[in-house]
């Protein structure tokens, strides 16, 4: 074997070899070098900089929701609260076969097409590992349906969460409104880190007016995640900082409202299911006691996130209008309601006296003129003076009275009571009415011949009928300040605000308006009297209502003319399209001594103010005095 | 017979229990106790960065161990035989390859591994050692520094395995074995003029080699060049990794406080990253005493490789050190931003078995000459 090997100087190769080692040994100390200059660049001279991405990496701050407040009545019943319920939530990762879950979620009757639609629209946007509401709300019997079935769902679970809700239903929704899904609209009017981790929002009625109150502040927690989002276990060290600076959510003030949920539902019931509306006062303060506009709605739905897109658009088409609270939005002729206002501008203007008489054929025409401004009572009402003709509302008698009066003082005396104008009432959507005037033809027409005030339009102003439009809450609040003799307060339904945390109870005291004076106070008891007469006198047109109270009432029955019958026509009640009938109208005040509360009512296309509202007013006073003497 | 066992010229030094086992057991005291400190450190690491699993960090002591027996066995083979198996093995390892190629199961997208029935292989493992091991057999006959035409036969013998490792495609190991080979020539003595003119023909080369690479190695080429461009995709990883060490600072945040790691921020934190996860827990200090560990194993390979019988035994120790720090470099670099990212591991600490067993049988080869060494008497 030897001989084959060329010659080798072992000597030299090992000299050689050395030297290489060398060399190799001479590059690792380099390359070592340049490591460790980098190394020292990264964790000494650039430390702070790394120090600080390290740290914001891992930190989210996930903002918590603060509690909404409660809403309670005068007497601590609650109106509003948030309940603990069940949803059901699909976490997307955790799903292998979406489709198959759904179908399978379908089968079992816990989701329909429409929610399923809807759930994918909540998916967009969410991570993978973020839990997507199913289902807001399920009821005991889907939930145990649910819990049977999990094992075959996996990445659909069950999580507790707090719902607004309304316990008395429909009661008193349009004054309380609702919560809904907060939506993009919404955040443009909220400052929007405030409202980072809530879902409702109050839509309308005091949920949307004292939204600010009742949402509270929001907390937050910080949470250790990882490099997608998810949530981490922080241990040690971590878990006590993490703790430390979590900041609790401040719950929202409850409020206490001025309304009684008793009479609430006792007006509610009262109306039965006619459209109309009951508005009760309490004169002393402006506090509402009651506000009803029929028909309503259940506002758990708008709450739950339950309600489909059909249902909605069905309530907000129908033609009854459920959404639409008529008692402030609705605006009506105030019909012989007027009436008792007109005669006190008769007396304060001298125009009349309580002790003159007219005599009331039938129909009144202005001098020159054949076109006959026909009574209620064909045959008319004969020798009338200013008590008889509030008791038996006489329209001849307040024909002249607005012919003598002239509509600019009919104006000065209406505007003082707040006519045209709105009450100033807490929630949203009040509608001022109107009162007319000379001034406002001239700017609400654009034709020069229609800008002009025409007798005719005062003759019929004298009754509350034309262009004057009031709401129901008006007629109430006007009526409280006969009530007062001219004392007027700004009707409210918040009365004081409440800290859930403290127990601490803030009262807004009532607001007082201007009053409205008069030269001589005696014209109010003439109007006392007047009133009086119309529901305690067997001619009154409230005679019926009255009878047999245990208290004594005033009050006043008028209907709303919504179809115009011709010159030399009959109106048949019976004969007229339901819708087309007069809205029936009632207000009253008592007891009359001493006046506590004062009432309106309105059922819509009811026909004669005494007939259809009549009762209503009776029921809702009794029920007010009966739990008074309690 | 002229050689004469080495242990019976000192007879006489006196020598521990251990030592006379270390001895017995052919085995190199300082070269094993490094190895079994790095290891055990990187158990220590691995237990944090895969998330504190006991059953990962066991799995990875089994393989410590089969590796550790696959060193004992391998120190007890005489070199002369190590020297003689080598072109089989080496052909062995080529037929292996090709097979791959042909019909090679696939694993993550790539064609590595060759299924054997009982257990997956991979035959770029064997030429790790195999290539090296080839070229020191041809150069052992020959005279020092190669001529041109034992020149070409290594060109041959290490460009042929590293073209059909990188079609796989598997860069980092194909480029691995290629700088096994190629120190292992310089190390036998390679004229200056030649390195400089492979040199040339490299750069010549690395357009031509850009255009042959896939797509994902390009994107790692390109993205190392400007990782920011990129944040959230392909520059993730190097962002990641170096705010894992560099938020570590000079003392790092504590084993299992590397919140970097923990929290799922770095990405295959057990595997090639995890250097990043020692530098976040234990800082510059935990960085530069792994590395001093590292030199020690470097610079032990080296001093058996000077101290070596043979060409053989010379040149295939000093590719074996130098190629295991060549590991060492790539890993870190490409961890701390220096390197573009090419998935080679941290040897002996990242979690993975075929490569531990091959660095470990590597270092029994080193053991086999060290101890095996015979003097000429004087």
């Amino acid at each position: 074997m030897l001989y084959r090997e060329p010659l080798k100087d072992t000597w030299a190769e090992q000299r050689l070899f050395n030297n290489r080692i060398v060399w190799a040994l001479t590059g690792l100390v380099l390359l070592t070098g340049l490591l460790a200059s980098r190394l020292i660049n990264l964790q000494v001279v650039e430390y702070q900089r790394y120090a600080d991405l390290s740290h914001g990496n891992r930190i989210r701050i996930q903002p918590l929701a603060p509690t909404r407040g409660i809403i309670f009545d005068r007497n601590g019943v609650v109106m509003a609260e948030n309940l603990p319920v069940y949803q059901m939530v699909l976490i997307p990762e955790q799903v292998s076969d979406l489709d198959g879950t759904l179908d399978r979620l379908g089968e079992l009757k816990l989701i329909d097409e429409e929610q399923r639609q809807r759930f994918f629209q909540r998916k967009r946007g969410k991570r993978s590992f973020d839990a997507v509401p199913l289902r807001y709300r399920l009821n005991d019997e889907e939930l145990a349906r649910l819990s049977v079935h999990r094992h075959e769902l996996p990445g659909v679970d069950i999580q507790a969460a707090l719902v607004r809700s309304y316990p008395l239903g429909s009661s008193a929704v349009h004054v309380l409104g609702y919560v809904g899904a907060l939506s993009e609209s919404d955040l443009r009017t909220v400052e929007a880190s405030r409202y980072a981790a809530t879902s409702h929002i109050g839509k309308i009625g005091i949920e949307h007016q004292y939204e600010n109150q009742l949402h509270g502040e929001p907390g937050n927690r910080q949470l250790l995640v990882n490099a997608q989002g998810r949530e981490m276990d922080a241990k040690g060290g971590a878990r006590e900082e993490l703790l430390r600076n979590r900041k609790d959510p401040v719950p929202g003030s409850d409020l206490v409202l001025s309304l009684d949920s008793r009479l609430q539902a006792v007006a509610e019931t009262a109306l039965a299911n006619r459209r109309g509306t009951v508005v009760v006062v309490d004169v002393n303060n402006g506090d509402i006691l009651a506000m009803v506009s029929q028909p309503g709605f259940d506002p758990n739905r708008f709450s739950a996130g339950g309600m489909s897109n059909e249902e909605y658009l069905a309530l907000r088409n129908d033609i009854d209008k459920p959404l639409f609270n008529r008692a402030l939005s609705g605006t009506y002729p105030p019909g012989s309601i007027v009436k008792p206002f007109i005669a006190l501008a008769g007396l304060e203007y001298r125009a009349f006296t309580a002790r003159h008489s007219i005599l009331c054929e039938g129909y009144y025409s202005i001098p020159g003129n054949e076109h006959r401004y026909r009574d209620w009572k064909k045959e008319g009402h004969g020798e009338t003076n200013l008590s008889d003709a509030v008791a038996e509302s006489c329209d001849v008698f307040f024909y002249m009275l607005a012919m003598d009066l002239g509509i600019d003082r009919i104006h000065a005396m209406l505007a003082d009571f707040g006519f045209g104008e709105t009450t100033g009432l807490d929630i949203p959507n009040e509608k001022s009415g109107l009162l007319p005037s000379r001034d406002w033809k001239r700017g609400a027409f654009s034709r020069r011949s229609d800008q002009i005030w025409f007798p005719g339009e005062t003759v019929i102003t004298g009754i509350g009928q034309g262009y004057m439009l009031a709401t129901p809450l008006q007629l109430a609040h006007f009526t409280a300040t006969i009530a007062t003799r001219g004392k007027r307060f700004r009707p409210r339904l918040v009365t004081a605000l409440r800290n859930p945390l403290s127990g601490e109870t803030t009262e807004i005291p009532p607001q007082e308006l201007a009053p409205v004076e008069l030269a001589d106070d005696r014209h109010w008891d003439v109007i006392h009297r007047a009133m009086d007469a119309a529901m305690n006198t067997p001619r009154g047109t409230g005679w019926s209502t009255s009878l047999g109270a245990a208290y004594k009432m005033a009050g006043k029955t008028g209907s709303a003319q919504v179809f115009s019958v011709g010159q030399e026509e009959e109106y048949d009640e019976e004969e007229i399209d339901e819708r087309l009938r007069d809205h029936a109208l009632f207000v009253a005040f008592a007891p009359l001594e001493n006046p506590q509360i004062a009432i309106s009512v309105l059922v819509e296309n009811g026909g004669s103010g005494g007939r259809a509202a009549g009762p209503v007013v009776r029921q809702i006073l009794d029920a007010w005095f009966q739990g008074q003497k309690r | 017979m002229i050689f004469i066992e080495a242990e019976q010229f000192r007879p006489n030094r006196a020598l521990s229990f251990a030592g006379r086992l270390l001895r017995k057991l052919c085995i190199d005291g300082p070269l094993l106790i490094a190895l079994l400190l790095l290891a055990g450190a990187g158990l220590f690491v691995l237990y944090s960065a895969g998330g504190q699993q006991a059953d990962l960090v066991l799995r990875q002591l089994l393989r410590v161990g089969v590796a550790l027996a696959a060193l004992l066995v391998v120190a007890q083979i005489p070199p002369k035989y190590l020297r003689m198996w080598s072109p089989w093995l080496y052909l062995a390892g080529m037929i292996m390859l090709i097979l791959v190629l042909v019909t090679g199961a696939s694993g993550k997208g790539a064609q590595r591994w060759l299924d054997l029935g009982l257990f997956r292989f991979q035959p770029a493992e064997i030429m790790k050692l195999a290539v090296p091991m080839m070229a020191a057999w041809v150069l052992h006959s020959r005279r020092l520094p190669p001529d041109a035409k034992d020149l070409l036969k290594l060109l041959v013998i290490i460009l042929l395995p590293t073209i059909l490792i990188a079609t796989q495609p598997d860069l980092g190991t194909a480029l691995l074995i290629c700088a096994s080979g190629i120190l292992l020539v310089l190390l036998a003595g390679l004229s200056g003029r030649f390195i400089l003119l492979a040199g040339g023909l490299a750069m010549g080369a690395l357009p031509l080699l850009w255009h042959f690479m896939r797509d994902y190695q390009k994107q790692r080429v390109l993205t190392f060049l400007n990782p920011e461009t990129d944040p959230l995709g392909s520059g993730y990883h190097i962002i990641q990794s170096k705010i894992a060490i560099g938020s570590g600072g000079v003392f790092g945040k504590g084993w299992l406080n590397g919140s970097q790691a923990h929290l799922e921020f770095l990405p295959e934190r057990s595997t090639d990253f995890i250097f990043a996860v020692l530098g976040e827990e234990f800082g510059l200090l935990g960085l530069l005493s792994m590395l001093v560990a590292y030199l020690f194993v470097v610079s032990r390979g080296l001093y058996i490789a000077v101290h070596g019988q043979d060409t053989f035994c010379r040149l295939l120790a000093g590719s074996i050190s130098l190629t295991f720090f060549v590991y060492v470099f790539v890993n870190a670099g490409m961890v701390t931003g220096l390197l573009p990212v090419v998935g080679i591991p941290l040897p002996l600490v990242s979690y993975g078995g075929t490569s531990m067993v091959t660095l470990m049988v590597g270092f029994g080869m080193l053991m086999s000459f060290q101890s095996h060494r015979k003097l000429l008497p004087t």
